[in-house]
């Protein structure tokens, strides 16, 4: 991988995801206690099924809910158990490897404040930690601008001030940006969406579309989309981009928190959490957290990575094989800063009566709450500044306490 | 008058640009309008070079090139030593081991005049209102096409358009034949400026002579088309009737421009098309040139394509008809065949069918998202990726204008999109830009494919890929 000063050709057109957002600075308060901290947030957009991801195996409603789409803890795919009530996606042995030594966390059952069910809006609240979608800078911003800035990041050889800052990352704070050179493919869910209104609306295009990109897919000897699978592409694409973000986060005088984004967990139909498209894309993520713990080498030990998406989905399968927008969800943690080994949940149960309006898994922790105990404890952010300007209006949202070694 | 909705959004699609602010409600008048509007297509820009500039420009620059590789040729040639590989060698420089962005070198002059009139191209097209002149000097500059891989061509190709096709946009078919003919990029591209008559003054020094390419292609493209009826015979004779017509050469002081070359010129009278031209100079190649463009032929050739580009891949004959007809009437007056094209019912009815070309859809995404366009270079990549690199047509008869020809691109098309969209930033409104660029051709399908997508850049991406944003 090589990086130039001028963004040239393609890479301008690159975009947020993939991409990684760095603040231009080290934080100095962490570094004055001999400590180097690293926090980078992973967003994946389009909601992820945290119920397919981290299974509540032990939940007596839950084989009812999912029926043949259930994880379970037995059979050619078995989840990987993580206590005697949850277990995570086969998918994820990484994640899993991870868990197991104590490097790893999840939070279940969490949410962001927002209630309703676009992603619009949903991503808008996530990402600017406001309580309502509107707003123009993200809380990961103005969580920096409260942490006393050290050394600048070196790095104008790799970094460009990103025209394309995604909301997350946006605010008065400098913020640098880094995309990998491979082009990022449309995901394989824009294009079926795409095939799906060419074949409504106009045949002609469907069928340059399909030839196309069957052509393609041969070329580039990715797997064929059969079964909404996303095509290698995306897979290379995920572990390019957290490679390449870890090994700045490595360096010396390299960025010390950043941001990530990835797309197409919006699964609708075929939602595949064992073999389909959902179990392809969790092992693209599971790929990139173990590109992030061998790009950052020593300094992995000092880190903490935290995937969070803007809501779940529903806790029963739809009529097409998938889910629709939902609530509460999970919150991957992983990093050797972390007490890990923990599943962290105030579980509601999946009884009908108990989902949020007899739909959705309840959410019973705020997201708010995780990300301050990880600003507070391993940043070294101010608590009155997190409740007050980073997630205003969280006063009654405590930290969440313990998530740190 | 005022029109349907849906009919006036069809029709500022058809002839123009992507609305940038709220469509017009006069969309007739808007059109009709941008061609009264003088300033329509015209790029005012001191920095860009004149023809003639630019080609004394870059031989200087090449002349540099040269003078530098000679002296390096000489000094090695006097210290030997330097020659030795430094294969293994611990003095090495470490920062030779990896390319330095710094030491690269910088872009030639061609090249960066090259850049300069692209980016003063896309800037005129992302500011234009309706866009219709524009469209139409992207049209003309097709139709008359020169290619920026061919020779000094690179540094000409801006200047040609500006000089040749968007001084005449609006004026007399004849004047922009005749700029288009006489113009250094188009003498060189299509090898005129070396053509020498065989019984010429050079012709008789040198053993060179005659090249009918220009002949045959003025012919062929650029006025009364393929299968019309002439002859070889006629090319020949119209190529020693242009002999002569070629470029000061650079170097001189006030070189780099067209001159009409007694010296070159093949003396005595020829018959083109069953006429006889008396040998009277530079001025018998300006009457087979003006015979060709009051030619039914042409007139009748230039209307098809026109229809074509705009309206439909197989447009109405009545259209043609009509279009040819204005042309014949009004000597080929092109303000005047453009507003026929604007007021034919045919051009306002016909269903939006044909495929924007890459470079439309480009600048239509800009500007359908309000994305400004600081670096010309990664518009550029796109037009190539998409097939249609600017100023560089595979052929002189410059890209297709077949819908089918473009099929091709769709799914690198989506892979733009997806990027263009992330470079919308995450707070663009997807509903919005759909309303305000669409409108009334929005399908439900296409508001529910929207409404429905996972994030707003995937929102974004698929708008504009969807069949309303890709067809017009």
């Amino acid at each position: 991988m090589t990086f130039s000063a001028h963004l040239t050709t393609r890479r301008e057109l690159l975009v947020t995801s993939g991409a990684l957002f760095a603040w231009a600075y080290m934080p100095r308060l962490a570094l004055s206690e001999g400590r180097d901290p690293r926090f980078l947030v992973i967003v994946l957009r389009g909601a992820l099924d945290g119920l397919a991801a981290v299974a509540p195996v032990g939940d007596p409603d839950w084989v009812r809910l999912r029926g043949s789409d259930a994880l379970l803890i037995s059979g050619d795919t078995a989840a990987l158990p993580l206590d005697n009530f949850f277990a995570l996606n086969p998918a994820m042995p990484n994640l899993y490897r991870m868990y197991k030594a104590g490097q790893a966390s999840i939070v279940h059952a969490v949410a962001s404040p927002y209630r309703e069910r676009s992603h619009f809006d949903g991503q808008d609240v996530l990402e600017s930690g406001l309580t309502r979608p509107g707003g123009d800078t993200g809380w990961l911003n103005r969580a920096l601008l409260s942490l006393q800035p050290g050394e600048r990041v070196r790095g104008k050889d790799a970094f460009a001030v990103g025209p394309i800052t995604p909301l997350l990352a946006r605010g008065p704070a400098p913020v640098l940006s880094w995309t990998p050179s491979r082009l990022q493919p449309a995901s394989n869910d824009t294009l079926s969406r795409l095939l799906d209104l060419y074949q409504h609306t106009d045949p002609g295009l469907a069928k340059a579309l399909q030839e196309r990109t069957a052509l393609a897919a041969i070329a580039s000897g990715g797997m064929q989309a059969s079964e909404g699978r996303p095509a290698r592409p995306v897979l290379a694409y995920f572990n390019e981009a957290a490679s390449g973000a870890a090994r700045f986060m490595a360096r010396p005088d390299g960025p010390r928190v950043g941001a990530l984004a990835f797309d197409g967990w919006d699964t609708h139909s075929n939602e595949g959490a064992t073999h389909g498209r959902l179990s392809v894309l969790l092992g693209a993520l599971d790929g990139a957290l173990a590109a992030i713990e061998s790009g950052l080498g020593e300094a992995w030990k000092e880190t903490v990575v935290a995937v969070v998406t803007e809501f779940g989905r529903t806790a029963r399968i739809n009529g097409t094989e998938g889910t629709d927008h939902g609530t509460g969800t999970v919150a991957l943690l992983a990093g050797g800063a972390l007490k890990g080994g923990r599943v962290v949940a105030d579980w509601p149960s999946l009884a009908d009566n108990a989902l949020y309006e007899n739909r959705d898994l309840k959410p019973t922790t705020d997201l708010r709450a995780v990300m301050k105990g990880i600003l507070r404890d391993h940043l070294r952010a101010d608590e009155r500044v997190l409740a007050s300007t980073v997630f205003p209006g969280s006063e009654h949202v405590k930290p969440l306490a313990g998530l740190l070694a | 008058m005022a029109l349907p909705r849906a009919q006036s959004a069809i029709a500022l699609n058809r002839f123009g640009f992507m609305p940038k602010a709220a469509a017009p409600t006069d969309a007739r008048g808007a059109l009709l309008a941008d061609l009264d509007n003088p300033a329509a297509g015209q790029i005012n820009n001191s920095d860009l070079l004149s023809v003639g500039e630019a080609f004394r420009a870059l031989v200087a620059f090449r002349q540099e090139e040269k003078a530098e590789r000679l002296a390096k040729a000489a000094a090695l040639s006097s210290n030997p030593s330097e020659m030795v590989a430094p294969a293994s060698n611990d003095s090495v420089k470490p920062d030779m081991a990896k390319p330095d962005v710094a030491a690269r070198p910088m872009l030639g002059v061609p090249q960066q005049i090259y850049l300069k009139e692209a980016q003063a191209r896309f800037d005129v097209a992302l500011a234009a209102e309706t866009g219709f002149v524009e469209r139409l000097v992207w049209f003309w500059s097709n139709h008359f096409c020169v290619s920026a891989d061919k020779g000094p061509v690179r540094a000409l190709c801006g200047a040609f358009e500006r000089e040749a096709i968007r001084s005449h946009v609006r004026g007399k078919f004849f004047d922009m034949l005749l700029a288009v003919e006489t113009h250094p990029a188009m003498l060189l591209y299509l090898d005129n400026a070396q053509s020498i008559g065989p019984n010429s003054f050079a012709g008789q020094r040198r053993n060179k002579g005659l090249n009918e390419n220009l002949a045959r292609e003025i012919m062929e493209l650029h006025t009364v088309g393929v299968r019309s009826g002439y002859s070889q015979a006629d090319v020949t004779n119209f190529a020693k009737v242009i002999t002569g017509w070629s470029v000061v050469p650079p170097r001189q002081p006030e070189g780099g421009v067209f001159i009409f070359n007694p010296r070159q010129h093949e003396p005595g009278a020829e018959r083109v098309l069953g006429r006889d031209y008396a040998d009277n100079g530079f001025e018998q190649g300006r009457s087979v040139l003006l015979t060709l463009a009051r030619s039914p032929a042409t007139a009748k050739h230039v209307a098809t394509k026109l229809a074509r580009h705009f309206v439909a891949d197989a447009p109405p004959q009545s259209l043609i008809d009509l279009l040819a007809k204005r042309f014949q009437d009004t000597d080929g007056d092109l303000k005047e065949v453009s507003r026929a094209l604007v007021t034919a019912p045919e051009a306002w009815n016909a269903p939006a069918s044909k495929l924007r070309r890459p470079s439309e859809w480009l600048v239509d995404s800009m500007r359908a998202l309000s994305l400004p366009a600081p670096n010309v270079q990664p518009l550029l990549n796109v037009q190539n990726l998409l097939g249609e690199p600017l100023w560089r047509p595979p052929a002189p008869n410059g890209f297709s204008d077949d819908s089918a020809a473009w099929m091709d691109g769709l799914a690198q098309r989506l892979d733009i999109a997806n990027n263009l969209a992330r470079r919308a930033g995450p707070l663009t409104d997807p509903e919005t830009v759909a309303e305000r660029t669409l409108g009334p051709l929005l399908s439900d399908e296409t508001k529910q494919t929207l409404a429905r997508a996972e994030s707003r850049p995937q929102a974004i991406a698929l708008l504009l890929m969807a069949p309303e944003f890709q067809r017009r």
